[in-house]
């Protein structure tokens, strides 16, 4: 059914009245009857050992129900989701992570006493009742100095701070690419933390019900059943069948709410001891310092080219921080969703990548939106703009040159990925064209008169997702399947409900899995409701990340409709009288090939739950199906984007002017929807490269970036308008042909921003700018650049 | 505890607060009008912008008791029944939303800038909300909402 609401069109989003009005059911608006309130006493240091704990005082204090520390939790700690091997074959360093500690902490916000009481003033009041003796320690903050000798360590058992030294790809074969190389580009950078920030801050709500038996937790989750499983299973040992996990209306995510955190776990397990529900909800402040930071890489990298700028091989080493405790996904950032998209859209045949992954007395670092793909995409992009410098290659040239052609799918990359499908002079031929890039000269010299440096720059990027396929990131480390579930409830009148396992906070789900599931059985989208976020009602789910949710939780809905339709074809058929084979379906009804026979979709529908003129003895009655679907590879989508910056000399003070993104994220169900996707990965993007930088403070490890008046974030008014193209290759191998699209613009922007500003500056010799190119930075680099500007 | 009354919405409403309680919370914990967000605690966001006497306020920082006897619109107060407010509706035209979370907070920052500047330029709009942080949309798609709002604003 093509129609204003099915496959490919701009339908409004059925979530928007409620968010509009006010009427958006938030975690933090959840509350329960009987209801306390949660206060977690965080460490103000860096690392200090706890010689003694005092609570006395705050559990006399007013309002308060019960104060625990880590000598009270008798549960387990929170566990990693992936394991990695080092080169030598050792498994990584994986510590404890207590969701309470006991003896150290390890970073600012560490979490010290848990103070439940009956309103939040009261247990933040008697928090500060608390009397801690802290024995401060030296620590270790800087990711380049952390596996030096000498270092403070963070785990005795990980000398030196390194958690695993891993590498991929063949060594041999790239040294000798190296061998014969006619030239060498070299560059070192730093993909610099950041800090997520979605908007809602993370909040958690326990509740236990001694009749049943059952605990309930509310959360601002990605993921709620990977929160039960791991909860569940790991932490405090609740059988999945007493324990139900509630993502509900849930207010951003970006990576940073995947994982499974301490204060999930602190809720549901005090809540069974105190016998009522506990709301804890983080303070700003406090998410600057216990969501998951995300990036925080320093990599060397190296491009060997023959004499025509052909790349031969890449060579990359790069240490990643995981922070103080290794989070849920963390261990498989740097390696799996980094080292493995080094080849980008290139066809360099020798590639050869170390990982050296350390431990700092920092918060965690997990995924963040694109999480290893962009730092690979950064990596690769500014190298290929260098080279191209360098060899004195037109920029876009270089790139041609060196694209893997479209008649060499499926490509197998020396890194371990076999791409299915994509087109990247499709997509940078229409970004070119789009952003004008033929006339920037023109552009440059009109600014050049206004005293403005302007700069063009840009990056062809490739990204995988659609994650993933079960056994092949079993093989790499994974602890889980990563699979998707969707059920389809067809009602005895023929409306549909239907489950996913995967979440939104944003991506608009139950929109566009309406249109899928209405174009695909012919009924209105009125007709359609979707369910997420609930263990209690959908099966099984490993949620949102890794821009999933359609290629596979949308692949399980369609598995799970093509049930639906086979067997309502056989009762179709037995109520025309007419054989299966010969029944079709097709806008909604069920006609006999080459007649006039024909029952609707509705029909079908009652008859299989009012069964008296049924085919009982072939099909049971009713019309429910369950699927679930194992990707069987990732998805790749790819494209160009392309930036134009002014660069005001007298301030240092850099605009994006112009920004054009053209990607191709597969088959498209709501174009309005996937636009909006794109726009909010470029503001994250656009934000890495000239606004956001998360900073400690080298000696105390305080996070001096911990509020939105010392973190940058992106405002209105940074930002520019977005010129958004699409050019779509089908991804082959899943049943809709969607790749994924809600990081593809967080991938794809940085370095086509820094290579536009050290396109404005390289009039003057500057060759290199790092991220964030803040005014200060960008004014640092005119006034120190080997040349000076022409006088005005 | 001191008692504040005010009307909410069209509604007298009246409750005991601490001194140090915040009008968004008021709002929040005692009316339940969970629209109005806290996103953070700096008066950074604007994601619990609200109307008193019709000017926008973030209500983060304002004390409860200092908006004792005003009057008080709260996105839930916006819409008409059913019938969306024409900011509202063109932020759902338009896509200006996705997570929700800084939305009504947003829209109720918009509808206090177009009643100020009936015909707002692009880049008006962007300084007018440079007080509204949203992390998904990148604005662009706000903006759009923002200009179409104003039209649609002048019935």
């Amino acid at each position: 059914m093509s129609s204003a609401t099915g496959i490919g069109a701009a339908v409004k989003r059925r979530e928007d009245f409620r968010f509009l009005t006010g009427r958006g059911n938030y975690t933090d608006d959840i509350n329960r009857p009987g209801q306390t309130y949660g206060y977690i006493l965080r460490s103000p240091h860096a690392h200090a050992q706890i010689a003694k704990i005092d609570v006395s005082k705050a559990k006399a204090a007013p309002g308060v129900v019960a104060v625990f520390t880590g000598a009270d939790y008798d549960k387990g700690g929170l566990p990693c989701g992936w394991q990695i091997h080092s080169k030598d074959g050792s498994p990584m360093i994986e510590p404890a992570h207590p969701p309470l500690c006991k003896d150290e902490v390890r970073h600012v916000g560490d979490q010290v006493a848990f103070v439940i009481a009956e309103t939040y003033a009261q247990a933040k009041d008697a928090a500060e009742l608390i009397e801690v003796d802290y024995k401060e320690l030296p620590a270790i903050i800087s990711t380049d100095k952390a596996d030096a000798a000498g270092s403070p360590q963070v785990w005795a058992e990980a000398k030196n701070n390194v958690c695993y030294d891993w590498h991929i790809g063949d060594k041999a074969a790239t040294d000798a690419a190296f061998a014969k190389a006619a030239h060498v580009t070299k560059i070192d950078l730093v993909n610099q933390r950041l800090i997520p920030n979605a908007m809602e801050p993370r909040s958690a709500v326990g509740d236990y019900d001694r009749a049943t038996g059952e605990y309930t937790l509310y959360t601002t989750s990605q993921n709620p059943h990977v929160i039960r499983l791991l909860m569940g299973a790991f932490v405090l040992q609740i059988p999945e069948h007493k324990l139900r996990v509630v993502a509900p209306d849930v207010g951003g995510g970006f990576g940073s709410k995947i994982f499974h955190y301490a204060e999930e776990a602190l809720v549901t397990w005090a809540a069974g001891k105190i016998e009522r529900p506990i709301k804890w909800t983080a303070e700003r402040s406090e998410a600057f310092i216990t969501d998951a930071q995300g990036r925080d890489h320093v990599s060397h990298a190296e491009l060997a080219m023959d004499k025509d700028g052909k790349f031969l091989g890449l060579r990359v080493s790069t240490k990643a921080n995981m922070g103080a405790y290794l989070s849920t996904f963390a261990p498989a950032v740097p390696t799996y969703l980094y080292a493995t998209l080094l080849a980008g859209v290139y066809s360099t045949p020798a590639i050869y990548a170390e990982v050296k992954a350390v431990f700092t007395h920092t918060v965690p670092v997990d995924a963040y939106r694109g999480a290893g793909r962009p730092e690979a995409t950064y990596l690769l992009e500014r190298l290929v703009e260098k080279a191209a410098r360098e060899m004195k290659m037109d920029q876009v040239a270089i790139r041609r040159k060196n694209f893997i052609p479209n008649d060499a799918f499926p490509y197998q990359t020396p890194v371990a990925l076999q791409y299915d499908s994509g087109d990247y002079p499709a997509t940078l031929d229409m970004a070119l064209k789009m952003a004008d890039w033929a006339g920037f000269e023109g552009r440059r010299q009109e600014a050049a008169k206004r005293g403005q440096l302007r700069g063009i720059g840009i990056s062809t990027y490739l990204e995988a997702c659609g994650i993933a396929p079960s056994a092949v990131v079993g093989s790499l480390g994974a602890r889980a399947g990563l699979y998707e579930c969707g059920q389809v409830r067809v009602h005895p009148t023929g409306s549909v409900t239907i489950f996913t396992g995967t979440h939104s906070h944003g991506q608009g789900h139950e929109t566009t899995f309406a249109q899928l599931i209405s174009d695909g059985l012919g009924i209105p989208i009125e007709n359609v409701e979707v369910v997420h976020g609930d263990t209690n009602k959908i099966p099984f789910g490993m949620g949102t990340y890794g821009s999933r949710s359609l290629a596979v939780g949308g692949s399980a809905l369609v598995k799970a409709m093509d049930k639906i339709i086979a067997k309502a074809t056989k009762i179709a058929a037995h109520l025309m009288e007419a054989s299966a084979a010969d029944v079709e379906f097709k806008d909604g009804n069920f006609t006999v090939k080459g007649t006039d026979k024909s029952v609707p979709f509705g029909q079908v529908a009652l008859t299989a739950y009012v069964p008296h003129n049924y085919p009982i003895t072939e099909l049971e009655p009713g019309l429910e199906e369950t699927a679930f679907y194992d990707p069987l590879n990732f998805t790749y989508p790819g494209g160009t984007h392309i930036c134009e910056v002014e660069i005001d000399p007298e301030t240092g003070a850099t605009q994006v002017v112009n920004f054009t993104a053209v990607d191709d994220v597969g088959r498209v169900i709501n174009p309005m929807i996937v636009e909006g996707q794109v726009h909010g990965g470029l503001a994250q993007g656009i934000g890495q490269a000239l606004l956001e930088r998360c900073v400690y403070d080298e000696e105390s490890g305080q996070l001096l970036t911990g509020s939105y008046m010392d973190y940058t974030m992106p405002r209105a008014d940074n930002l520019p308008s977005f010129k958004v193209g699409n050019h779509v290759t089908l991804c082959t191998h899943n049943p809709i042909g969607a790749k994924g699209v809600g990081e593809v613009g967080a991938i794809g922007s940085p370095p086509a921003v820094i290579n536009a500003v050290i396109d404005a500056l390289s009039p003057l010799g500057v060759t290199d700018i790092s991220m964030p190119a803040t005014p200060l930075k960008v004014w640092q680099a005119i006034q120190s650049a080997p040349k000076k500007l022409a006088a005005e | 505890m001191p008692t504040v009354r005010m009307t909410v919405n069209g509604r007298a409403v009246s409750g005991d607060v601490e001194g140090r309680t915040l009008l968004v919370q008021f709002l929040r914990d005692q009316l339940r009008l969970t629209g109005t967000h806290v996103g953070c605690d700096t008066s950074q966001c604007g994601a619990c912008v609200v109307h008193v006497d019709g000017v926008s306020v973030k209500s983060c920082t304002l004390l409860a008791v200092q908006a004792d006897g005003a009057q008080v619109t709260t996105i839930e107060g916006l819409a008409k029944g059913d019938e969306l407010h024409p900011m509202q509706a063109a932020f759902r035209e338009h896509h200006g939303l996705q997570c929700g979370y800084c939305t009504p907070g947003m829209v109720m920052s918009a509808v206090d800038l177009v009643k100020n500047n009936p015909n707002p330029t692009e880049q008006q709009i962007r300084d007018g909300l440079e007080g509204n942080i949203c992390r998904c949309t990148g604005y662009h798609n706000i903006v759009k909402a923002v200009q179409a709002g104003a039209q649609a604003m002048k019935g």
